[in-house]
C-alpha cells in the first residue's frame, strides 16, 4: 500500500518504524524533542517514544562523540546535527572516532550510528547554513553517505541506514522536506549502494543527487522538447557508489553530465568523472561535463544565491554543449 | 577501608605487570623492534590499578594515547597487546591499530585513543547506554590534565551531569601535556576544581598511592553505580619518560624529576605491604618473577607471530 507523504514525513516514518522495531534505536540532537527539530522532521516522536527521543544541549562534539560511545556499547543512535555546516564542530568524532574504530580495533568494534543532517541552499540562509559538504564524508573510509531525493527513497534509505553496522551520514535537503510523493507503508528498505534511474533516456546520462535530481528532471523535460532524450540517474548513496549502474547508463547514452550543488572543485562529481574516465572512457563519445557551485562561499542575498546554485538552465546548457 | 590480602596482592600484581610491560617496551623500542609511537605509563601504574579494581567486565573504560596501563588493569591480555605493539597479525587489532588503538570491547575497553580528549564524550555515550539499558554498569574515562583544556571536556561533563549518567572522570594529572607544564596552561592548580562548574564532586588524590586511588575511585564508581551521577577524581602523578619514546623530556626540571622518582608508587606500596604484614618480601618477589615471565612469554609470542598479509590492509573498513 502506498501513501502520499512529504519527504520530512517519510524520514520520520522511517525512524519511527525503526524505533518501534528495535528499542535500542534512539534519536538525540538539538531541539529534536518538543520543538520537533529545527525543520520539524522529528515532530511528535518524543510523545510517541518518550525516553527514546532526547534533546541535547548545543554540544555537537558531545552529540556525535557520545553517540559513538553509545553505539560501541550496543545502542543504535540516530544523532541529528541541525545543519551539515555544523559538522566542522564535531568532525573528529566522525572521522577519527566513528569511522575508524571498526578498522583500528581489528574488526572487533561496531559503530552503528546514523548522523542525520540537512544540507543545501535556496533559502537565503547564507554561508554557514547552506552548504553541501558531502564530498568531505565520502573522503573518509569507514563512513557511508546517503542523500535521498524523494520521499520514498528517504524512508527506505533511513531503514537501511539505521540497520547498517557502520556510521552513516544521512544528508537531507532543506528544499525537499516539503515535497510530496508516494511512499510504501510499513517496513520498506532500500539497500545502500543501489542507484535509481529517475527518468529513462537514450541520449545523455545526467547523474544528480538530492535537490539536483529535481533540477535535472526539469532540465530533462525541457530537453525533450528539443529532441534530446536525457536519462537521469540518482546514485542515492555516494558511498557505497553504484558504479555499475552509472557505467551501464553511460554505455547506453555515450554522454555524461554530473550535477551537484556542492562546490565543483573537490566535489564528488570529480570522483564520478574520474571513475567513468578510468573504467569506461571508451563508452564516451563526448567530454564529461560537470554542473556545480562555483568556488565561492554561499552568498546571502537571493539575487546572488540564485546565481551560484546550479540551475535548470545551466544543466540544459551543459547538455546541449555535448551535441 | 579494610582491604583483604588477596585484593592488595592483586593490586601489586597489576602494578608490576604494567611496570614489566612498559619496561620491556622501552628496551624493545630502543632496539627498533616496535614501529611507530609508544607512549609509556611508567610511574603512573597506581592510577589505572586503583581505579579498575572497582570495575567488572560489564563496565566500560575509555583510554588515552598512554593506554597500556589502563588496558592491563582492565584485564587486557598482555600477549595480544604486545603483539599489537609489534604490528603482528596476532595482535589485539590484527596489527591495524598499534599502541594507540588497542581495544577489547568484550572486556569493556572502548579503546586507547590517539586524539587527546576524544575519550571524554565516548565515555559519556557508553554511560548513557548503561543507563538506557537499565543496567548498573558504569563508564570510566581516563584523561590527562592537558585534555581538560579541550572543548570535549566541557561538552562531555556538561552532558554527563545534566543526565546524571553513571560515569567517572579520572584525571591523571602527570603535570605535563607533551612539553608544557600544567601551570603554564591552566590558572587552577587542581583540575578537580573544574568539577564545581558542573555541580559534581571533584576530589584530589595522591595518584602514586594505589590505596588512596582505590578508595577515591571506589567511592565515585559506587556513587555512579547507584545512580547518583558523575564525579571527577584527579590523581596527581608523574610521567617518568618523555611524551613518547625517543623524547628525552629535556623540558622537565631535573630536580622535579628526581623528587617524583622518589615517590615511585611501587616501592611505596611494597613497603606498606611488608610493614603491615600483608606479604613477605619473598612473596612479592614471587609475584614479580611471575609477571616478568608472563611478559617475556608475550614478547616471544609476538616475535614468533607472523605479520599481517598485504590483503589484510583492505579488510575491516566496514562492518558487515
Amino acid at each position: 500500500m502506498m501513501k502520499e507523504m512529504t519527504y520530512a514525513e517519510a524520514i520520520r516514518d522511517g525512524m519511527r518504524l525503526e524505533m518501534k522495531r528495535d528499542p535500542n534505536v534512539y534519536i538525540w540532537g538539538e531541539d529534536v524533542g518538543k520543538f520537533g527539530g529545527c525543520f520539524g522532521v522529528t515532530a511528535g516522536l518524543v510523545d510517541e517514544f518518550p525516553g527514546q527521543v532526547i534533546d541535547t544541549p548545543i554540544s555537537e562534539t558531545a552529540i556525535v562523540g557520545a553517540a559513538v560511545g553509545a553505539a560501541a556499547a550496543g545502542l543504535r543512535p540516530i544523532a541529528e546535527i541541525m545543519f551539515v555546516d555544523f559538522m566542522g564542530v564535531c568532525l573528529d568524532e566522525l572521522f577519527n572516532q566513528a569511522a575508524k574504530m571498526h578498522y583500528m580495533f581489528g574488526g572487533k568494534a561496531k559503530i552503528p550510528m546514523v548522523l542525520r543532517t540537512p544540507c543545501g541552499g535556496g533559502m537565503g540562509a547564507a554561508a554557514q547554513h547552506s552548504q553541501s559538504m558531502e564530498a568531505w564524508f565520502t573522503h573518509i573510509p569507514g563512513v557511508k553517505t546517503v542523500m535521498p531525493s524523494t520521499p520514498a527513497d528517504a524512508k527506505g534509505l533511513m531503514a537501511a541506514a539505521v540497520r547498517d553496522n557502520n556510521p552513516v551520514m544521512y544528508i537531507e535537503h532543506k528544499q525537499l522536506l516539503g515535497i510530496k510523493g508516494d511512499v510504501p507503508e510499513g517496513e520498506f528498505i532500500i539497500p545502500l549502494g543501489k542507484a535509481d534511474i529517475k527518468k529513462e533516456g537514450s541520449d545523455v546520462t545526467i547523474v544528480a543527487w538530492s535537490w539536483m535530481v529535481h533540477k535535472a528532471l526539469a532540465a530533462a523535460e525541457a530537453l525533450a522538447q528539443e529532441g534530446i532524450n536525457a536519462e537521469v540517474l540518482d546514485p542515492r548513496t555516494l558511498v557505497p557508489l553504484d558504479t555499475e549502474s552509472i557505467l551501464k547508463s553511460v554505455g547506453k547514452t555515450g554522454k555524461l553530465v554530473i550535477v551537484h550543488e556542492a562546490v565543483k572543485i573537490g566535489g564528488y562529481g570529480g570522483e564520478i568523472a574520474a571513475m567513468v574516465a578510468e573504467e569506461g572512457l571508451d563508452l564516451l563519445d563526448a567530454p564529461i561535463k560537470r554542473v556545480a557551485m562555483p568556488y565561492t562561499p554561499i552568498p546571502f542575498s537571493p539575487a546572488l544565491e540564485s546565481c551560484v546554485i546550479p540551475s535548470e538552465e545551466k544543466i540544459i546548457a551543459a547538455v546541449k554543449s555535448l551535441f | 577501608m579494610e582491604l583483604k590480602k588477596e585484593k592488595l596482592l592483586g593490586f601489586y600484581e597489576t602494578m608490576m605487570t604494567i611496570r614489566a610491560f612498559e619496561s620491556k617496551a622501552v628496551e624493545l623500542f630502543a632496539d627498533n623492534q616496535l614501529p611507530g609511537f609508544v607512549h609509556l605509563y611508567l610511574g603512573e601504574e597506581a592510577v589505572a590499578t586503583g581505579v579498575c579494581a572497582s570495575l567488572t567486565n560489564k563496565d566500560y573504560i575509555t583510554s588515552t594515547h598512554r593506554g597500556h596501563g589502563h588496558l592491563i588493569a582492565k584485564g587486557g591480555k598482555v600477549d595480544l597487546m604486545m603483539a599489537e605493539l609489534f604490528g603482528k597479525a596476532t595482535g589485539y587489532c590484527k596489527g591495524k591499530g598499534g599502541s594507540m588503538h588497542i581495544a577489547d570491547v568484550e572486556l569493556g575497553i572502548l579503546g586507547a585513543n590517539g586524539i587527546v580528549g576524544a575519550g571524554q564524550p565516548i565515555s559519556v555515550g557508553a554511560a548513557f547506554a548503561c543507563k538506557y539499558k537499565k543496567t548498573d554498569s558504569v563508564a570510566v574515562c581516563f584523561f590527562g590534565d592537558a585534555a581538560s583544556n579541550r572543548g570535549t571536556f566541557h561538552e562531555a561533563l556538561n552532558m554527563a551531569t545534566i543526565w546524571n549518567l553513571p560515569v567517572v572522570f579520572i584525571c591523571e594529572n602527570n603535570l605535563y601535556g607533551i612539553s608544557n607544564c600544567q601551570r603554564d596552561h591552566m590558572k587552577v592548580t587542581d583540575v578537580a576544581d573544574r568539577a564545581s562548574a558542573y555541580g559534581i564532586p571533584g576530589v584530589v588524590v595522591d595518584g602514586n598511592d594505589v590505596i588512596a586511588v582505590y578508595e577515591a575511585a571506589a567511592e565515585a564508581i559506587e556513587r555512579a553505580r547507584r545512580g547518583d551521577g558523575p564525579s571527577l577524581v584527579e590523581c596527581k602523578t608523574w610521567r617518568w619518560r618523555g611524551h613518547f619514546e625517543g623524547d628525552p623530556g629535556a623540558y622537565k626540571d631535573p630536580e622535579e624529576q628526581a623528587a617524583w622518582l622518589k615517590k615511585d608508587p611501587i616501592p611505596r606500596f611494597e613497603q606498606k605491604l611488608v610493614e603491615l604484614k600483608y606479604a613477605t618480601k619473598s612473596e612479592l618477589e614471587e609475584i614479580k618473577a611471575k609477571v616478568e615471565k608472563q611478559i617475556d612469554a608475550a614478547i616471544l609470542f609476538s616475535q614468533n607471530s607472523p605479520y599481517p598479509n598485504p590483503e589484510d590492509a583492505l579488510t575491516d573498513v566496514y562492518a558487515e
